[in-house]
């Protein structure tokens, strides 16, 4: 019966299924399109999070057409020169690594380029472990840690030598949006509030630590959602690096590394969350009413997410700005070492020095030829273009919200890139 | 002249006979020493891990790769094995009905307009990569789940331990229905396959008999087509279980073991790939996900394997009713 009434108006059937498919099709894209429109407020703030990369990558675009008016800011005092360097065979250079230097190290390679059209150097951000891990494979010529080196790492990798390229900070970050606390209001925190947070101690938001810190701001008794990294970050060393320093309890406990294990994720009664990514922290916590994470400082701001103020070493509750972080690193006790340029600036002295403040480096082989990707030609431009890098590369840091560095570790950085060298030949000459 | 010819043909035919069988016994055998292979570098890669943690890996549910006191790794596999199994079945859950519920439209049910458009869409489905999944996961199922879905289960359902707790939409449940959303093509596309080739002589059969639709796919369909249903769902299994990318996104990533589905958990997929990059200088920590995918190796081939005893019960019982 079926199939007769198919037969008998087959070709109509056959217009009816196309007219059908298309209708299909427009109405997924019309419900698509409606439910975004439906939930505009929250996937903006959630949509702006995740372009993030993307918008701060435009920023270093735009940086690039405007360098020509930008002027040496503090590296006025830097006195070293090196002799003139004239590439004529191409090279490739090859690094990866943390994704916190990524858009400084990537607006470099472009404008290296640029200067230098012989010298071509890509570099993939893949993480401050994954930099430390294909460094020390040796399958890229140079490697990115916001971490300085363990000796652990040192002796899996005999010869790497790091220096630092650029410091940044690490914000802390919440949402109490659907308790009526906006971006407007800066919570103060104390490290021994965040540490306590983070070992699911704390786990309302109404806690008397909490609201003694925090007068005439109506904390909410809300369970707290403390949100971490998953994967191995530089992130998370400056982070729980700062709790080391400060809380004795955490030092014990939890200690610090680029991935630690979180007590708050096992405690009863305290929720703890690992997401991958500044991204993903950033989305969790913008997505979980009640939650507390930290992200770059880069991040936040790019992002308007929520930044509180930390207590620092003088007592201060500091937002971090790139003034703040730069008084930390002018702040940090003692002068730079070249021999071991692994610099700890958390908790560093000053009124307004943000303590969550930290450097990050560059890795590579100190002769060169240890890698034997790297020949001769690309090891002579990588060490050019990393004294180019301290040097000039540094204009660009403030525009791409990063911090220049202070004069005395460009003074350390440059005893120790004189020093790079292939099969005992120095790279550089001064 | 004519046998010159011959001669000619029957050594070329002997040379593509020869040519074909080496190539397909290289195919056959690609695949068994693939596996072997693929068993080696994980046994390998695990045996420190194996000799340093012993039995106690699979029953511990620590995860303190460097401890602060600068003492060995402590790990126990435990919470990623339990987030594994436990995701891997809420998706079953919900993706095994919705994909036969596919299936059986597509071949009973859709008019001939209806049902190369609805096979081009779910089929469509499957071609989207893991991490799209995961972005929306993150952006759209998550808060969707913690505004809606997972208050809702508490509030009604609270008072059993698995639907108990606070949400925050990040947990097992929210990967659960995530990993359902992705393996539901991989399900419909082979049950509907499976399900078209039941012969039309089955259905006539029950509709000469009075049968209504309902009890012609009951009784004719599904249980001729069971075997091919059950290995679509070992197969939309073992996608599951694998699944890396998108659970990371949206499972919160935490080394527990909880009685609510709402609440942070792991797998071994995610834990591998959020921390394969922090091993260096740690053998044993290193060695220990290794272990983990051997692990995994181990549990896929047992729910495999369950799957086929499933098969073969079915097919014997299925011989019998069509005896009577």
């Amino acid at each position: 019966m079926r199939s007769m009434i198919r037969m008998s108006s087959k070709n109509n059937k056959r217009n009816v299924g196309i007219v059908a498919l298309v209708v299909v099709i427009l109405a997924a894209v019309a419900g698509g399109y409606y439910f975004t429109t439906m939930n505009t407020t929250q996937s903006t703030s959630a949509t702006s999070i995740m372009t993030s990369e993307a918008s701060t990558m435009m920023s270093s675009e735009s940086s690039i057409m405007t360098s020509a008016t930008m002027t040496e800011t503090s590296m006025a005092s830097v006195t070293s020169s090196i002799a003139a360097y004239n590439p004529t065979t191409p090279v490739s250079i090859v690094g990866a690594g943390a994704t916190f230097p990524q858009p400084l190290i990537q607006t470099w390679t472009l404008q290296y380029h640029t200067l230098y059209p012989a010298v071509s150097i890509s570099y993939s951000g893949i993480g401050s472990g994954g930099g430390i891990q294909q460094i020390t494979a040796k399958t890229v010529d140079f490697g990115a840690s916001d971490a300085p080196l363990t000796s652990a790492n040192f002796a899996a990798a005999p010869g790497l030598v790091l220096f630092p390229e650029t410091l940044g900070g690490v914000a802390i970050t919440y949402n109490l949006a659907a308790f009526g606390i906006t971006n407007t209001t800066v919570l103060k925190f104390t490290p021994d509030v965040i540490a306590h947070i983070y070992m699911g101690l704390i786990t309302k938001w109404n806690d008397p630590a909490l609201v003694a810190l925090n007068p005439g701001v109506n904390l909410p008794n809300a369970f707290i959602t403390a949100v971490h990294r998953s994967d191995g970050s530089g992130t998370t060393y400056a982070f729980t690096n700062f709790l080391s320093v400060t809380v004795p309890n955490w030092a014990a406990q939890v200690n610090y590394a680029t991935s630690v294990t979180w007590p708050v994720d096992t405690k009863a009664g305290a929720t703890g969350v690992g997401a991958k990514g500044n991204p993903g922290v950033a989305g969790a916590v913008v997505n979980t009413n009640g939650a507390i994470g930290y992200v770059d400082v880069i991040y936040a701001v790019s992002n308007n997410l929520a930044v509180g103020a930390v207590q620092n070493a003088a007592g201060n509750f500091v937002v971090p700005t790139l003034q703040t972080i730069l008084y930390a690193a002018a702040n940090a006790t003692g002068t730079p070492n070249p021999a071991d340029l692994r610099l700890h600036i958390v908790n560093a002295a000053g009124p307004q020095s943000y303590p969550i403040s930290t450097y990050t480096y560059i890795l590579v082989y100190r002769d060169m030829s240890a890698n034997p990707s790297t020949t001769h030609d690309k090891a002579v431009a990588l060490a050019h273009f990393l004294w180019w890098a301290i040097h000039d590369g540094q204009q660009y840091s403030s525009a791409l919200i990063y911090v220049p560095l202070p004069a005395n570790v460009v003074a350390a950085d440059e005893q120790l890139l004189m020093t790079l060298n292939y099969q005992g030949t120095p790279l550089l000459t001064g | 002249m004519q046998t010159e010819v011959e001669n000619i043909r029957a050594r070329q035919r002997a040379r593509h006979h020869d040519f074909l069988r080496t190539i397909l016994i290289i195919a056959a055998f690609a695949m068994p020493v693939i596996a072997a292979l693929s068993l080696y570098a994980l046994l390998n890669g695990s045996l420190d891990s194996i000799q340093a943690l012993g039995f106690g890996f699979l029953t511990s549910t620590a995860w303190v790769p460097n401890p602060p006191n600068g003492g060995p790794p402590i790990l126990g596999a435990l919470p990623a094995m339990y987030g594994s199994v436990v995701t891997t079945l809420i998706s079953l859950l919900f993706a095994v009905p919705i994909s036969l519920g596919i299936a059986l439209f597509q071949s009973e049910l859709a008019p001939r307009k209806f049902r190369l458009p609805s096979i081009f869409l779910v089929e469509l489905l499957a071609a989207v990569p893991s991490v799209v999944y995961g972005l929306w996961g993150i952006l759209f199922l998550v808060p969707f789940m913690s505004k809606y879905v997972d208050p809702g289960l508490v509030g009604s359902l609270g008072f059993i331990p698995i639907f108990s707790g606070e949400t925050n939409g990040l947990g097992m449940f929210t990967a659960g229905v995530i990993l359902a959303i992705m393996i539901i093509p991989y399900g419909a596309a082979v049950m509907r396959e499976v399900i078209t080739a039941v012969p039309r002589s089955q259905r006539e059969a029950c509709i000469a008999l009075g049968g209504t639709t309902l009890e012609t796919v009951r009784m004719g369909v599904i249980p001729y087509a069971s075997t091919g249903i059950i290995a679509a769902v070992v197969l939309a299994m073992g996608r599951a279980i694998g699944e890396t990318m998108a659970v990371t996104m949206v499972i919160g990533n935490v080394a527990r073991i909880s009685p609510s589905l709402f609440l942070p958990s792991e797998t071994i997929p995610s834990v591998i790939a959020n921390e394969f990059t922090e091993v260096a200088g740690n053998n044993i920590y290193l060695a220990a996900l290794f272990e983990l995918g051997l692990i995994l190796f181990a549990i896929a081939f047992i729910m495999n394997l369950l799957g086929r005893v499933l098969i073969s019960r079915l097919t014997f019982q299925g011989g019998r009713s069509a005896n009577v």
